[in-house]
């Protein structure tokens, strides 16, 4: 049923280090391979060999690229999936009940069998974290490797999200986020979690832990008086260079030459 | 957003086929035999074959269904339930204005409220996303219910009432434009509330996610032929109200006249109806730092 569960057992969810992340799109590649090999409609490629090639893809990466007042900037690698909102309003939307969200765990998921492919509920999710797929016309999104995590025929150590098990950097982390002792939520306390676009009222599930601040070496001045240029204006033949070149550009000259 | 022609089609034809029910339902004018066959042929024409043109749209609709489960919530759905219904009632009216040359007269009521809260569902569809800022507001649903019962009273022969109708739509289509052009920034989602990395600085895209396109791209970050929409707007308010609004405000306004003058008001719908979708923008398309 479309209609939003007033409270889940648990919320599943994931939590993102974006102070971690390299960019090395790791989890997108084993969230494809295992969605693709796995339930549910596989993960299509068009032109896959072609001049133009795309597909369905569950986990994408961006790359930011962030501007203080002063300094250098900073790229921030950005992984973006389900964040399996508690107020999702993809479910809502949705006219045949095929997009529902799990009362024991809080996961969002599709019933392929129920889909129509209107495309509503991608409509209505702020994060682009639903894709049609353009083969099966149904729609796409995370399931939390739901095939996954209660999965007893798999070793403990690989019921977790394919794409949280393939991280090589650790900057991914999957858990119960509601409650308090867990070690995701502890790690969200710590590092200050937050939510992406909060104004949009979806209250996400999962939680991006901000780039920490990085060093700034404001003490190296030690012995930066010795090492002032000790002629401001060349001399010599630098000298004689700088005043010729100038005088051939149209006689301006300055520290750096002809300008 | 993509302007899809299904959707194009589909929005613009069954608003005018249930705006042209209303009016029939609601007695105006009252119709019978070979005169009320040929106004519930155009107007069923109109409303059902927007609806087969909505399912063109739909990635998998051996489903459809299913669609009439879920009215708790979903306005898509209560839209299917509505628009059945009132082709249901509107049918059975018809039949006795029609064949039995009787007017059931509740039915007609019911069936014409029926088919004006159809397009309004149609309006809601659109109207209730907040992801989509230009969309989500009352003014979408005024101007679907505007145009279709304007559309009604023009097909039906209201000539002055729907010349009134067209230049109060031309008015709020005005309204909803520039007020449109505002409310993204309005509503305050910007690049850095996407990421949250706005306490870091300024945030750009420094590299996308992927080198090809994809379904959130082709879907809802539509930007091909924006530049045209000035033109576009001058196209469809003319087309679409104060042309048809002219001709019919014409003395002695006959056959020919208020045909034109439909024709006319289906282009400008159009071009209003392209306009609405390829000028909305899609809060995701903040992720790939374009809009």
């Amino acid at each position: 049923m479309t209609q939003l569960p007033t409270s889940t057992e648990r919320s599943l969810g994931l939590v993102i280090d974006l102070d971690t992340c390299v960019g090395c799109h790791a989890c997108v590649i084993s969230c494809k391979g295992w969605n693709t090999e796995n339930y549910g409609a596989p993960l299509s490629d068009i032109d896959a060999y072609g001049a133009n090639p795309h597909g369905t893809f569950l986990n994408r990466v961006h790359a930011y690229e962030v501007q203080p007042e002063t300094g250098p900037a900073q790229t921030v690698h950005f992984p973006k999936s389900c964040l399996h909102c508690e107020d999702a309003p993809c479910v809502t939307v949705c006219p045949t009940g095929a997009s529902y969200k799990r009362v024991e765990d809080g996961i969002v998921l599709v019933n392929e069998d129920d889909c129509i492919g209107c495309g509503l509920c991608a409509w209505a999710c702020p994060y682009g974290a639903r894709e049609l797929d353009q083969l099966a016309g149904v729609m796409k999104k995370c399931t939390l490797c739901v095939d996954r995590i209660y999965n007893e025929n798999l070793p403990e150590e690989d019921r977790v999200p394919s794409c949280v098990r393939t991280c090589p950097a650790g900057a991914r982390h999957f858990g119960d986020l509601a409650d308090p002792d867990s070690d995701v939520s502890k790690l969200v306390a710590e590092r200050g979690g937050m939510d992406l676009m909060p104004e949009l009222g979806t209250k996400p599930v999962n939680k991006y832990l901000p780039p920490r601040p990085r060093d700034r070496d404001d003490n190296i001045d030690i012995l930066a008086p010795f090492l002032d240029p000790v002629i401001e204006e060349p001399t010599g033949f630098l000298g004689w260079l700088d005043k010729a070149l100038g005088t051939v550009s149209g006689g301006k000259t300055d520290k750096k030459g002809a300008s | 957003m993509h302007p899809a022609p299904s959707v194009i089609l589909f929005s613009t034809l069954s608003g005018l086929g249930f705006g042209l029910l209303a009016w029939l339902g609601f007695g105006q004018p009252v119709v019978f035999g070979w005169t009320a066959f040929w106004f519930y042929a155009l107007a069923y024409a109109l409303a059902v074959g927007g609806l087969l043109a909505s399912t063109f749209h739909l990635g998998n609709p051996k489903n459809a269904l299913k669609a009439y489960t879920q009215w708790k919530t979903s306005w898509l759905s209560r839209e299917a339930w509505l628009s059945v219904l009132a082709l249901v009632f509107m049918g059975i009216f018809a039949i006795g204005e029609i064949f039995l040359g009787t007017r059931w007269s509740v039915l007609g009521w019911i069936g014409g409220l029926l088919s004006i809260a159809t397009v309004f569902t149609t309006s809601m569809i659109y109207a209730q996303l907040k992801t989509v800022p230009r969309w989500n507001h009352p003014t979408t649903s005024v101007l679907f219910l505007l145009y279709s019962i304007a559309g009604g009273a023009l097909l039906t022969g209201h000539g002055l009432i729907a010349a009134i109708l067209l230049l109060i739509a031309a008015a709020i289509q005005l309204l909803a434009w520039s007020a449109g052009d505002k409310r993204f920034a309005e509503r305050g989602s910007t690049i850095e509330t996407a990421t949250g990395l706005g306490f870091m600085g300024k945030v750009r895209q420094f590299e996308p996610p992927h080198t090809g396109t994809n379904y959130l791209l082709d879907e809802m970050v539509y930007v091909v032929g924006r530049k045209h929409a000035k033109t576009l707007r001058l196209f469809a308010i003319v087309l679409a109200c104060l042309a048809p609004a002219a001709l019919l405000a014409l003395p002695s306004a006959g056959l020919a006249l208020i045909g034109l003058a439909a024709v006319v008001h289906l282009i400008g719908l159009f071009a209003q109806r392209w306009l609405f979708f390829a000028e909305a923008e899609h809060v995701v398309g903040l992720y790939y730092d374009k809009r």
